[in-house]
């Protein structure tokens, strides 16, 4: 089992024919059961086309209906992403993924808000993606860092959550899925819905959260860790030295008015119950503490 | 991105909003010009820089006759002003925004913001205007009031109007509150605002409300719709690291300490500023190169890192995804080469075709110190760069 996501997931590439989503839908397609998984992609206009053997499809409606794909990941430019959202969620999809980073904030707050009521989950955007190993990888991490386990990762970043990965798989710690929920202020699924789906996995047994500066998703998570999860955590948040009032790269990384600083991160994280390292070295270090402790 | 008071001023009124009567100077002649143009008897001269906290750094100041304002131009023109959001050396004021001496009677706060948790506009208001609303939110949260905004409906009528009486605008004024408060969000939601605040609207002696001071930042990622917004960017106010930077799609952030960090991804660089301070160095910057960096790119990012004089020593930590190690080897090899490198390099690679990219490190006949994983990086840069500073 995983969560989200299997060796049965049937998914489009939306923005398949431009070249970010032609290089990864090619390697997601080599990685594990991928030429099984993924069925379609779309571009307007360029029905009837296909890329790898992959048939295209101007609608995400049609590819749909056509291959019975579920699940979508997004490729498409900042400027018409969230318009390609809204077509995934109008054709009823389970799941979007996108990975599209600089989407503006009202395009955001719009699709939200059309998303209310609507059976769609999302993630991303400005996400890596997820990746169940040796089954499925939908996104652009490096599929061979994972290792196929019982461990479950949630994180707002890419990179770091490649590092806490690695250092899993390095001390044999396999992963269940790994879920980049992504960097951008108005997001799909938080720590927290992902966190959940963790808890009620049979396969998972514990988690690695990794969060960073911004808002105040981690400690929404967190509370509710305190009073529900019946699996260890073990935290990480990035931006302890992050300056007040910068992005720091990423859109939602930022410290305001005083607000979604780290060290009140990890003190609510702490407070409720996670094992927190204040060393991006150590997440897994910390895992196998917790596990073997 | 920021645009200054008077900007915000203009694009504020083109939406129904007032201001006291003004216009930005460049000069002292200027000043007295617009000021004899106004007429009346009192003019407020105010230093045009992007930092809040302008009147406390002496950058704000009330004249009561013409010459004074001459004065007062010529004060607070080319001065340095230095405010709780400045560094320390403050920032060079080149323009002043002379304005109509207005008589307060009250003052307010109103701003719009995006809510994080609750993916909406949320427009907060409070009786105490002219102060920093954290402040106001850390003292007397209950004087702040809010409103969630439904981006169909747009904020309606009967919700200016609570939010009016709940902050204590008067019934006679009220129809100038919607007016304000509506234009406020209209400005928010059609130019792609981050943050839009008056502060302080006031209510003048005579009973009509004005925006006597205003502040809109922009989503940087919108602006591709927005020329007009784009061209009311002000290099000056930015800094020139970070302009640098941006050309060459760099996420790059000055610091104060001295070790340098080059590394792919947000949250990564983030983490490896950190560590570095874990393991008892300060990071002299945060500096993402991204996805996709090319060999020019890392050669860019080096010659950024390599203008601040306080640098002993840099960082590389990649994990390659997408990005792959043998491609940043190359380009930090390269970009060694090209500026001479003179301050000790650590660097930590990791992920896609690490092995090929340690050997053309290894084989580059450079000195730079390899690093196994993130914690032996950390603690070989803090060493080099504690070196280098006692040398």
């Amino acid at each position: 089992m995983s969560i989200l996501i299997n060796k049965d997931t049937k998914v489009m590439t939306q923005g398949m024919t431009g070249k970010v989503g032609q290089f990864h839908t090619l390697h997601c397609k080599n990685y594990a059961n991928g030429a099984n998984c993924f069925v379609a992609g779309v571009t307007p206009g360029k029905a009837g086309q296909s890329y790898e053997g992959i048939p295209i499809f101007n609608s995400v409606m049609e590819a749909s209906s056509q291959t019975g794909a579920t699940v979508s990941v997004i490729y498409v430019p900042p400027r018409y992403a969230a318009a390609a959202i809204d077509e995934a969620v109008e054709a009823g999809l389970e799941l979007v993924i996108c990975i599209t980073e600089g989407i503006p904030e009202h395009d955001m707050l719009r699709t939200r808000y059309k998303m209310q009521g609507k059976k769609t989950l999302l993630i991303g955007p400005n996400c890596p993606g997820l990746i169940t190993p040796d089954e499925i990888k939908i996104g652009i991490m490096p599929g061979h860092i994972h290792r196929k386990g019982r461990i479950g990762v949630v994180s707002r970043s890419g990179t770091l959550t490649y590092e806490a990965v690695w250092q899993l798989t390095e001390l044999g710690f396999g992963q269940s899925s790994c879920v980049g929920i992504g960097g951008d202020p108005i997001n799909g699924m938080k720590h927290l819905q992902i966190m959940k789906l963790f808890n009620d996995d049979p396969e998972t047994d514990a988690v690695v959260m990794v969060g960073e500066i911004g808002g105040s998703d981690e400690e929404e998570c967190a509370r509710w860790i305190k009073s529900n999860m019946k699996k260890p955590v073990v935290g990480f948040i990035a931006g302890l030295t992050a300056p007040s009032g910068k992005r720091m790269g990423h859109a939602g990384a930022i410290i305001s008015g005083g607000q979604g600083g780290a060290e009140y991160k990890l003190a609510v994280m702490e407070e409720c119950g996670i094992h927190i390292t204040r060393n991006p070295a150590e997440m897994g270090k910390m895992m196998k503490h917790v596990l073997k402790g | 991105m920021k645009i200054h008071e008077y900007q915000a001023k203009e694009i504020l009124r083109q939406y129904g909003v007032p201001t006291p009567q003004g216009s930005v100077c460049f000069s002292v002649e200027e000043a007295i010009a617009v000021a004899q143009q106004l007429g009346g008897s009192m003019w407020v001269v105010k230093a045009q820089i992007h930092a809040g906290g302008r009147g406390q750094g002496g950058g704000v100041k009330v004249a009561r006759s013409v010459s004074d304002v001459g004065m007062h131009a010529a004060q607070i023109l080319g001065m340095k002003l230095v405010t709780h959001q400045t560094d320390v050396d403050g920032q060079l004021v080149k323009c002043l925004l002379i304005e109509e001496g207005v008589r307060i009677f009250k003052e307010y706060y109103v701003g719009m913001v995006i809510d994080r948790s609750k993916q909406c506009v949320v427009l907060m208001a409070s009786s105490e205007g002219g102060m920093e609303i954290e402040t106001v939110a850390a003292h007397s949260p209950e004087k702040i009031h809010k409103i969630w905004i439904n981006p169909v409906t747009g904020l309606i009528d009967t919700e200016a109007n609570s939010v009016a009486r709940l902050i204590g605008i008067p019934n006679a004024a009220l129809a100038q509150a919607r007016a304000c408060l509506q234009g406020l969000y209209q400005t928010f939601v059609e130019k792609d605002a981050i943050l839009a605040e008056i502060n302080p609207l006031v209510l003048t002696v005579d009973q009509n409300l004005l925006a006597l001071d205003a502040k809109i930042n922009f989503d940087s990622n919108a602006l591709f719709r927005h020329p007009e917004i784009m061209a009311l960017r002000d290099l000056n106010e930015e800094d020139p690291a970070e302009v640098e930077a941006s050309k060459f799609d760099l996420s790059y952030i000055p610091l104060d300490g001295n070790i340098g960090c080059l590394v792919n991804g947000a949250g990564l660089a983030m983490a490896t500023m950190d560590i570095i301070k874990l393991y008892g160095g300060l990071p002299a910057n945060f500096l993402d190169v991204g996805g996709g960096a090319s060999k020019e790119k890392v050669a860019e990012a080096f010659k950024l890192m390599l203008k601040n004089p306080k640098l002993r020593a840099i960082l590389v930590n990649i994990f390659g995804g997408i990005m792959k190690c043998d491609v940043i080897a190359e380009g930090v090899v390269a970009a060694a080469r090209e500026v001479y490198l003179k301050v000790p390099l650590v660097v930590r690679l990791e992920g896609t075709n690490v092995d090929l990219g340690k050997k053309i490190l290894a084989e580059s006949g450079l000195p730079i110190i390899s690093a196994g994983d993130m914690a032996e990086a950390a603690a070989k840069v803090v060493a080099a760069a504690a070196e280098a500073e006692r040398a």
